[in-house]
């Protein structure tokens, strides 16, 4: 159940950056094979990130706070998808022309403006996910649009940028990459903040993932199209929720969101009405108690300990009982604080952190806790947290919480928040801003013509909408031509009616529906390619097979790679003379089943024309055995 | 913010030309210009202008947009553009004051161009080379942990510019820095011609009695994953506390961030393009390796040979600042053809380094040629161009042939150290018997008696063993 919220009144606003792996051969900047993935390696790197300063020699805030966590970067590489160029030691070939072509494509279809002159730009990100330190990107069209629920939803940009590593494991100071992916190309399509609730949203990624399906030049499967959401609402901040797998669980995370700004607005209010009203008012004092939980029977306190490390209360003053203010449903701003800590201070044993409030029930507690308040001493008003682990992650841990309750006094910090199941979030990093990004000056500009836009245009699939337009004059489902536009089926049936002149319903309902019922029941008709189609459906137009047979002919080609021809044969389906099949239909004895009961007239000749489209199988069309029938039927009353 | 009025602005059309400078007078803009620029379809970008580099289109205005991105806009498409304000990028990092401490050594560094440290200007994407101590230690913090620096900017080149004079220079400074007292010197120096310098200056700077670390980086270091910063702090503290009083080259060990080698100056080679463990010790090991975190004895460096020069402050350098420029190295080819030889002669060179194949041949045909190029003067030494093994000219009759010719085998010393020597041999004397003496006899392991079998070590990848080793190490 959701909580209610009022999207209108709390001044909810969304906008997507939709990433979609293009169908390439090579990857952007390399010549090693997109699209194979491996769970093997052969080889290992290890590397660090270094913040480079900018100008005024301030680190950017993302770039600080990885660095902040010295973290050890191993990354997994097998030579069968990687080269030098993914490991960093070589410099990138030239930028992968195809890739481009298929943005600019992507850019027709959303009515983009494209770029005269393409330029690679680096973007920072010191997590570890590319071993260079920074994403190669660049813009290829601006200024877009894509038809929305009878207004225009706004496209701000599309730029094609190289796919990240995907991640093994992070525990610690120390994290895992895998290689295979890095380097794959991929767009990045940003919408204006256009988006005013969750369904909206859902609504939007599906569009943009139907303009990217008509191409048929993207990848598909898990992981080919990610999607962050950015949200805010009014006095909030733009937070992006990374990672939004697929359309539906937007509804829940941007809602979920929706609440967190509210509530930590509110938690805003509270603390100005404690005094609170700056950044800077807020303390914390990390104290050493570790000789306190020396004894205490905590497993995840004792390994802490055994390991070399220590316990420290941070006490936090004026700021009782604030963490365990709700933010998203069932979970507070203590979850707040223990995001920041796992990722930054690299403290990622449960449970993180511990209120004072809500410490677990271990024999001698009451001890402890009396001890631990002798030596921290809090206030009426004071609240204090227990961390555990190396020493100086506590140290670190105790300013993350500091900087956190700080960041609570002026509202909603830009995050990128990680989606998890359930509709939650949880801290991932500090957004990052345009001054992480600067030229790479290892590939040249990419000049894109007029003759090559030209060029692509020409071929240019129609768009979604302008199927799904006149696909309703066909009567099609919209359901189907929905799936037909995702699966690529579509390009077949436009296909289909040009080239037969075949009923685009027709078309659209085995292609769309019969077609997929042979796939669910595992009959490989994806083998079956516009051709294969055209020539199953050539038979129908010429009036040699019954509609009826399509989906028989489609087995019996994908299962046995025959024609569609040989496949009619095989099944012995051709359509004969009705003065053959008409005798057939006499001689067979329907006078036995004339006897059975039947609750209508239209139930018994529904019953009499299944058993004779039986018997005639593939020879005759069912509507003229139905007629034939119904003829008989009359006369023999 | 518009503080010089346009047309006074020096820098205004840094590398535009044609109909973009035209698009720059029309709508009076220029570089550095924060501009909002709408093109002919109603789009709109603002962002600074950039420069435009010279061999660039002159179409395109390149606009760095304020939400990170590059773009190039076709100037004939420009609808409106006009100038939001004007900010010059300030190619300056603000200094910080190195700390001194006088417990800690004193390490020079001199600098001859490429950029060891950096930062960015992230408004215009320029990369701000860092060099003072201040800026250094405002981009490598970690440096003033390690020793109390002072830093030289003798010149500043690519290395590929680096030449006799900047090698006499540079050979002149250092002597003057030992002079003053410094515990160890460093030179920072671009990589493509790094192993040369580091040979002649095993030949100019002798008997030095603290370190000389050549240190570089193979990835630039305005990147977050740059060897520049450890490969730095790794060279400042081989300056500072390695025991080894040679010319050395402080580069990546394994492509990981793990350690550095130090590679003696005469024996190292750049053997990858890009790769950031580039550098290799030929027909030898490297000297020693030394990485940022110490080892279970407390020290940095682990010694990979007792065949080293220690440090000893009371030795006095010797330095010899000389270098004949008419010398050449010819790579043979089985085609290749008596006339270059010829040419070379008239043209006036004194001296040539052949690396020619196997145990160091050339064939018959330019005999004559290298005869008579001996008979006018001119100095041939042999080298092998498989880079590992000896010049064994006595092998072969084609060999034997050579020799009586004249041509001087170089046993295993590399090419482009036989080149520098020869160079700066023929500085020195004209004395053909001097000349061969001094090319002979090694002065710091550019000739080694004999050849480990450790010392030529390229794994074949793809063999099962190999993998197996290879799977278990970081590269």
């Amino acid at each position: 159940m959701l909580e209610p919220l009022d999207y209108d009144a709390v001044g909810l606003i969304s906008g997507l950056e939709v990433h979609q792996q293009l169908l390439t051969q090579h990857k952007l900047f390399c010549r090693c094979p997109a699209g194979l993935y491996t769970e093997t390696h052969d080889g290992e790197v290890l590397r660090h990130m270094r913040p480079t300063l900018s100008e005024l020699g301030e680190y950017d805030g993302t770039a600080l706070m990885e660095f902040k966590t010295k973290k050890e970067i191993i990354y997994l590489l097998n030579h069968l998808n990687v080269c030098t160029y993914e490991m960093d030691d070589t410099p990138p070939f030239l930028v992968n022309q195809d890739a481009i072509d298929v943005s600019i494509e992507l850019c027709l279809m959303m009515q983009m403006d494209i770029i005269d002159e393409v330029h690679i730009a680096r973007k920072q990100y010191l997590d570890g996910s590319i071993p260079t330190g920074f994403q190669r990107t660049a813009i290829v069209g601006v200024n877009g649009i894509l038809p929305f629920r009878g207004r225009d939803l706004t496209i701000t940009h599309l730029s094609v940028e190289e796919d990240s590593c995907r991640e093994v494991r992070d525990s610690g100071h120390q994290i895992v990459w895998r290689t295979d992916r890095l380097g794959m190309p991929l767009t990045e399509t940003v919408t204006g903040p256009d988006l005013r609730t969750p369904d909206e949203v859902r609504e939007a990624i599906l569009l943009c993932g139907l303009v990217a399906r008509s191409t048929g030049r993207v990848r598909t499967g898990i992981g080919a199209s990610r999607q962050d959401v950015n949200v805010s609402v009014r006095g909030g901040n733009r937070v992006e929720i990374k990672g939004v797998p697929r359309a539906g669980y937007a509804v829940k995370l941007v809602h979920n969101e929706g609440i967190r700004q509210h509530r930590l607005l509110q938690l805003r209010e509270e603390l100005h009405r404690r005094g609170f009203t700056t950044p800077d008012s807020i303390r914390v004092e990390p104290i050493d108690v570790s000789d306190v939980f020396a004894g205490a029977d905590l497993g995840f306190i004792r390994r802490a300990l055994d390991a070399g490390g220590r316990v420290f209360a941070v006490k936090a003053f004026g700021l009782a009982g604030l963490a365990q203010w709700a933010t998203q449903p069932d979970t507070t701003f203590l979850d707040e604080l223990s995001g920041r800590i796992r990722v930054i201070a690299c403290l990622d044993q449960p449970p993180v952190v511990l209120s004072s409030a809500l410490l677990p029930q271990f024999p001698g507690k009451y001890r402890v806790v009396e001890r631990l308040r002798k030596r921290v001493k809090p206030g009426e008003r004071d609240d204090f947290f227990i961390v555990f682990g190396p020493e100086e992650d506590c140290r670190t841990a105790a300013n993350e919480i500091r900087i956190r309750f700080a960041e609570a006094t002026e509202g909603v910090p830009k995050e990128t928040r990680q989606a998890l199941t359930g509709g939650f979030t949880t801290f991932e990093r500090i957004l990052p801003g345009p001054d992480r990004m600067y030229p790479d000056t290892d590939s040249p500009p990419t000049r894109i013509t007029d003759e090559r836009v030209a060029e692509i245009r020409a071929r240019l699939k129609p768009t979604p909408w302008a199927r799904m337009e006149r696909y309703a004059t066909w009567r099609v489902p919209e359901e189907t031509t929905t799936f037909l536009i995702r699966k690529g089926g579509a390009e077949i049936v436009d296909a289909v009616v040009e080239k037969t002149g075949v009923d685009g319903l027709v078309a659209a309902i085995e292609i769309g529906q019969r077609a997929k019922a042979l796939r669910r029941a595992g009959i490989p008709v994806e083998r079956l390619g516009q051709a294969e189609w055209v020539s199953v459906f050539d038979l129908l137009a010429d009036g040699r097979i019954a509609r009826e047979t399509v989906p028989v002919i489609a087995t019996r080609m994908a299962e046995d790679s025959l024609t569609a021809a040989d496949a009619a044969t095989a099944e012995g389906i051709a359509i004969v003379d009705r003065r053959q099949w008409l005798p057939q239909l006499d001689q067979l004895s329907m006078d036995g089943y004339l006897k059975e009961k039947c609750d209508s007239p239209e139930k018994q000749l529904r019953f009499l024309a299944g058993k004779a489209v039986d018997a005639l199988r593939g020879r005759a069309p069912a509507k003229e055995i139905a007629e034939a029938l119904r003829e008989k039927l009359r006369l023999t009353k | 913010m518009t503080s010089i009025p346009i047309t006074e602005r020096t820098d205004r059309f840094q590398g535009y030309r044609g109909a973009a400078r035209a698009a720059f007078e029309q709508h009076g803009i220029g570089v550095w210009s924060e501009v909002e620029i709408v093109n002919d379809r109603g789009s709109s970008f603002v962002g600074v202008v950039l420069p435009r580099s010279e061999n660039a289109d002159d179409l395109h205005i390149v606009v760095k947009l304020f939400n990170g991105y590059n773009v190039g806009i076709r100037a004939d498409r420009i609808a409106s553009a006009r100038e939001l304000g004007y900010r010059k990028a300030s190619y300056k990092i603000p200094e910080k004051d190195f700390p001194f401490d006088p417990k800690k050594k004193n390490v020079t560094l001199l600098g001859t161009g490429g950029t060891i440290a950096s930062r960015l200007d992230y408004r215009t994407g320029a990369v701000i080379p860092a060099f003072t101590p201040g800026e250094l230690y405002g981009a490598v913090p970690e440096l003033a942990d390690i020793a109390n620096l002072t830093t030289k900017k003798l010149f500043g080149v690519f290395s590929e510019n680096m030449g006799p004079e900047e090698y006499k220079t540079l050979a002149i400074a250092i002597g003057e820095e030992i002079e003053k007292g410094c515990d160890g010197i460093v030179v920072g120096h671009g990589t493509d011609t790094m192993a040369h310098t580091a040979a002649i200056l095993s030949f100019m700077v002798q008997n030095s009695p603290v370190p000389i670390v050549v240190v570089g980086s193979q990835r630039s270091s305005d990147r977050p994953s740059s060897d520049a910063a450890l490969n730095l702090m790794n060279a400042v503290r081989t300056a500072a506390e390695c025991d080894i009083a040679e010319v050395m080259i402080c580069m990546f060990g394994p492509t990981s961030d793990n350690y550095d080698l130090l590679h003696r100056g005469t024996r190292c080679r750049k053997m990858h393009s890009s790769y950031r463990s580039t550098f290799r010790t030929i027909g030898a090991t490297p000297l020693a390796t030394v990485s940022r975190y110490p080892n279970e004895d407390g020290s940095h460096f682990t010694y990979l040979t007792d065949d080293i020069v220690r440090r000893d402050k009371s030795r006095k350098p010797v330095i010899t600042p000389v270098f004949e420029e008419k010398v050449t190295i010819q790579y043979y080819y089985p085609n290749f053809k008596p006339d270059i030889i010829d040419g070379l002669s008239a043209m006036g060179y004194r001296g040539m380094v052949i690396a020619g194949t196997g145990l160091g041949h050339v064939n018959k045909p330019i005999y004559p040629a290298i005869r008579r190029a001996i008979e006018k003067g001119m100095t041939v030494v042999m080298t092998v161009q498989t880079l590992w093994g000896f010049a064994q000219m006595y092998v072969y009759d084609t060999g034997r042939d050579l020799l009586d010719l004249g041509i001087i085998p170089m046993d295993n010393m590399l090419p482009e150290t036989a080149y520098v020597k020869l160079g700066w041999v023929l500085g020195q004397t004209d004395d053909p018997q001097k000349i061969r003496e001094m090319m002979t006899t090694p002065i710091n392991h550019e000739i080694t008696p004999r050849e480990p079998h450790n010392g030529y070590l390229i794994l074949q990848g793809g063999l099962p063993e190999v993998e197996a080793f290879v799977q278990k190490h970081w590269k």
